[in-house]
């Protein structure tokens, strides 16, 4: 609650910096001889920045350093001296005074942890309120010596522009931290995973089991780590099922919006395709599991198709397509729209049928752009998680039937991760591998797609 | 072959009539494949709405208790003001709720009728009118899950049985069930409810909103209006178009590597969970945002800069109020995405059974999709039709979400 108070005292101190600086330049402006070269305002917020955020940023680096010095110090109290030589019970003790007076926990396995405590907790006291304290001097001695840099030529403006021209250039470098930190996290748990598994044989083993055992002596304690089933059952449901239900509804759909429907139908029918797109995945994934994979399986075993599963591919894949029909959709609406209608109007002219216009100018003059939507849409169904984790299974399996159970690589990285094993084990690491395989791919799909889809435009430009 | 083209020859009629079927063919074709699109929609829904509606209702039972003659030891004048609580604390309500089923259909089940949160219902009809601890009541407590099975025509055969004798003595009632809307997570379906997922969604979101909106859109101005064109700002731009079309599973790892291995934040945490979207969420808004600045049009810079108006003030005076909006709108879809987000979650712990809803963004909580996901899993029949009811709510709140946006657009941003 101390540090809401201080924090709320801040602002106060801004508050009147604000008045204070804005108050005085309104004293030039009156005065007037020379025009100020800033308004008012702009004086005020000029004090008001000063006085809050060095004490903020002095706040944030004390609450950083704060919990060191408050050890430090109740360590040289007298109940200190009861304390075991430095080492992991020292530390255990430490942890456990801290979270005692921190109210995280109610009560402590070492005694030593309840002696230490007075002193922490009169330690901690101590610096919370030599940090409020030193965080107002500082507010204090901002907003002065803002107030006294204030004179009717003072560049107030500038000074605060430049400030928010600061500020916009970082949040837009938090995009580049992101995927830094996506690429460093991805690389640096991979590569302490190839160093206990060969990166061959994770890219090309056929054997995936990545049970490791608790005890050394267990049988098939290493665990197998060949990925290709997992790349297999990917590519099997994300790349060729659900594109056999995406791509010809997506395209056809996107052909009758653009060239037959009347403006009012396609008015309401494609933001209604549009929410085959917006509904969540674990919905989908629901559905596939409930409704979709036990009608498929029954209907298999009727018709004697053998290894027919209750997690087959072809639920998976089937569901996750309809999910994916406006994205392939869409991306056809664009390119379609984008082909000239001098080369519509031309095949018209000479005499063609619309249908035949459209398979054999409109579809091949817009079929870069198609192909570039469809990749984007592949990029998006290998990604994707929730349907396959619900209604695909876990087995491994190499096969081509799509009633028989397949894994892919995100199944797998939930399975992998949400175990309650160490995290340095390799079956955890492995999930890491798998992810960095993944976001390698689906980068790859997406530059390429652009590419494609950028090339094309400037085409018809 | 000079001659001129015969158009009424039988050949070239036959020849036309084919591709006119085969137009009309095609046409049907396209029209087949968007109502077929529209039909999985509809059926999904359909299907979800028809499991699902029975999970806002519940059994309930109207259990007669005899208090006096019961071995509650609870004085009426104690339940009143500040004591009450410890009073109620201290009572045995859930033994005498037990016994006094057993002691009503010792035929047919007893206590096994009723839910396990049974007892709870009597201790609010005592907490609302301590009065009845002084005669007999009838008080209607949660049927179980097997008879609340029965009663929506799915049960078990012994549990029709039972039902069957429970309704011909007229003691059975359905009910909307206001737990399925206040109560958190329990292992009972007859008590679960989503409110503590909701909670955990609500705390999520914030976070995310309080991150992403900002820095998105202040990204986005810098880009679209301040930004040089150079190799850094080319970076930026390739990272955020990338990071808009990165899995989503790819945050989670993000997640779980950075924000609690490194930093040690809590597990299962709103505020971690929160992070995590609000970095997927940010480029979804600053490609809207910079769409939205790029459509208000160039006269009204240059009018701002004409009559001295700084870059800054420029940006900020006129160009972000007016493409204000389309970021709105734009935001929304952003979030509307993350709130139905479930995969990153799930890698960062937030599929841990909670029986509380969080108090704050820094206590385990798990959100609305991952609650459906867990629910999907139990064993349990009761949760088949809880899972459709959370994901109608869910589906709900999407759609006014989008809905608010759609109004948005429509209402306040300007054609140029």
């Amino acid at each position: 609650m101390s540090t809401l108070a201080v924090l709320l005292t801040l602002l106060g101190l801004g508050l009147v910096g604000w008045l204070a600086g804005r108050g005085r330049a309104l004293h030039f402006a009156a005065a007037g001889r020379s025009r100020p070269h800033s308004r008012p305002g702009q004086h005020g917020w000029y004090v008001a920045l000063w006085a809050m955020l060095p004490a903020l940023i002095f706040l944030a680096v004390w609450a950083s350093i704060a919990p060191g010095l408050t050890t430090e110090t109740a360590l040289d109290s007298p109940a200190a001296s009861a304390l075991p030589a430095p080492g992991m019970e020292r530390n255990a003790i430490l942890a456990e005074t801290r979270a005692l007076a921190n109210g995280t926990l109610a009560a402590a396995f070492h005694p030593e942890a309840d002696a230490l405590l007075p002193a922490y907790r009169a330690a901690q006291i101590r610096y919370g309120i030599a940090g409020a304290l030193l965080a107002i001097v500082i507010a204090f001695a901002g907003g002065a010596f803002a107030y006294t840099r204030l004179a009717p030529d003072f560049r107030a403006r500038t000074r605060i522009e430049r400030l928010v021209m600061a500020v916009l250039l970082l949040a837009s470098l938090i995009a580049i931290l992101t995927t830094a930190g996506i690429v460093a996290s991805l690389l640096f748990e991979s590569l302490r995973f190839f160093s206990s598994v060969s990166p061959l044989e994770f890219l090309f083993g056929l054997n995936w089991s990545p049970q490791t055992a608790i005890r050394a002596d267990q049988v098939g304690s290493s665990g197998a780590f060949g990925a290709v089933p997992l790349f297999w059952g990917t590519i099997f449901i994300g790349a060729i099922i659900a594109m056999i239900v995406a791509i010809p509804l997506g395209l056809m759909s996107a052909i009758y919006l653009t060239q037959y429907a009347r403006p009012a139908t396609r008015k309401w029918m494609k933001p209604l395709l549009e929410m085959l797109a917006g509904v969540p995945t674990v919905v989908y994934g629901y559905f596939a599991a409930l409704t979709v994979a036990p009608a498929l399986r029954n209907f298999a075993a009727s018709v004697g198709i053998p290894g027919a599963s209750s997690e087959s591919a072809l639920a998976a894949g089937l569901v996750m397509g309809v999910m994916i029909i406006p994205f392939v959709s869409s991306m056809a609406d664009d390119s379609i729209a984008a082909v000239p209608q001098s080369m519509r109007d031309g095949s018209l002219a000479l005499g063609a049928t619309s249908s035949e216009t459209i398979r054999q100018v409109i579809v091949p003059a817009a079929l870069p752009g198609v192909v570039g939507g469809v990749l984007l849409a592949v990029s998006r169904a290998i990604g994707e998680t929730m349907i396959v984790v619900m209604a695909a299974g876990l087995a491994a399996n190499l096969t081509l039937n799509p009633f028989a159970s397949v894994t892919t690589v995100t199944t797998q990285i939930v399975q992998l991760l949400t175990g309650d094993q160490e995290f340095d084990s390799p079956k955890t690491l492995a999930a890491f591998a798998l992810g960095l395989v993944l976001f390698l791919v689906t980068l790859a799909l997406n530059i390429v797609a652009l590419r494609v889809v950028k090339k094309y435009r400037e085409a018809y430009e | 072959m000079n001659s001129p083209t015969d158009w009424k020859s039988e050949a070239m009629r036959a020849r036309i009539r084919r591709r006119y079927a085969a137009e009309r063919r095609f046409r049907l074709v396209g029209l087949g494949a968007v109502l077929l699109s529209a039909a999985f929609l509809a059926f999904l829904l359909l299907t979800m709405a028809a499991n699902g509606w029975r999970g806002f209702t519940r059994t309930e039972i109207r259990l007669p208790v005899d208090f006096p003659h019961s071995t509650l030891i609870l004085d009426p004048a104690t339940i009143q003001g500040f004591g009450a609580e410890a009073a109620l604390a201290g009572a045995d309500i859930a033994g005498v709720t037990t016994k006094a089923a057993d002691a009503a259909w010792p035929a047919i089940g007893g206590a096994r009728l009723l839910s396990d949160g049974a007892w709870l219902n009597v201790r609010a009809a005592i907490r609302h009118d301590p009065a009845i601890l002084n005669g007999r009541a009838a008080i209607y407590v949660p049927a179980a899950t097997d008879i609340d099975l029965a009663a929506k025509g799915d049960g078990s055969p012994e549990a029709e049985r039972a039902y069957a004798a429970l309704k011909k003595e007229g003691a059975v009632r359905t009910a909307f069930s206001i737990a399925f809307l206040t109560g958190a997570d329990a292992t009972d379906p007859t008590v679960a409810g989503i409110w503590g997922a909701f909670k955990g969604s609500l705390l999520t979101m914030l976070v995310t909103l309080l991150l992403a909106f900002p820095i998105g859109v202040l990204s986005a101005l810098y880009l679209e209006e301040y930004a040089p064109r150079n190799r850094w700002t080319d970076l930026i731009e390739v990272s955020i178009n990338n990071l808009a079309a990165v899995p989503s599973i790819i945050f989670g790892l993000l997640g779980l590597a950075v924000f609690l291995n490194m930093m040690n934040l809590p597990r299962s945490a709103p505020i971690v969970g929160g992070l995590t979207l609000a970095l997927m969420t940010m480029p979804v808004i600053v490609i809207a945002g910079r769409n939205a600045i790029k459509s208000v049009p160039p006269s009204i810079r240059d009018a701002a800069l004409g009559i001295g108006a700084s870059r800054v003030q420029v940006v900020f005076h006129h160009v972000l109020p007016l493409a204000l909006p389309g970021i709105l709108t734009g935001t929304i879809i952003g979030m509307a995405r993350a709130l139905g987000e479930t995969a990153p979650l799930l890698m960062i712990g937030m599929r841990a059974f909670i029986a509380t809803p969080p108090g704050g963004v820094a206590d385990p909580a798990t959100v609305l999709p991952v609650q459906i996901f867990l629910w999907s899993d139990e064993v349990s029949r009761g949760f088949v039709e809880k899972t459709s009811a959370a994901i109608i709510v869910l589906l709900a709140f999407l759609l006014l979400m989008n809905g608010l946006a759609i109004f948005l657009r429509n209402r306040f941003e300007t054609r140029w």
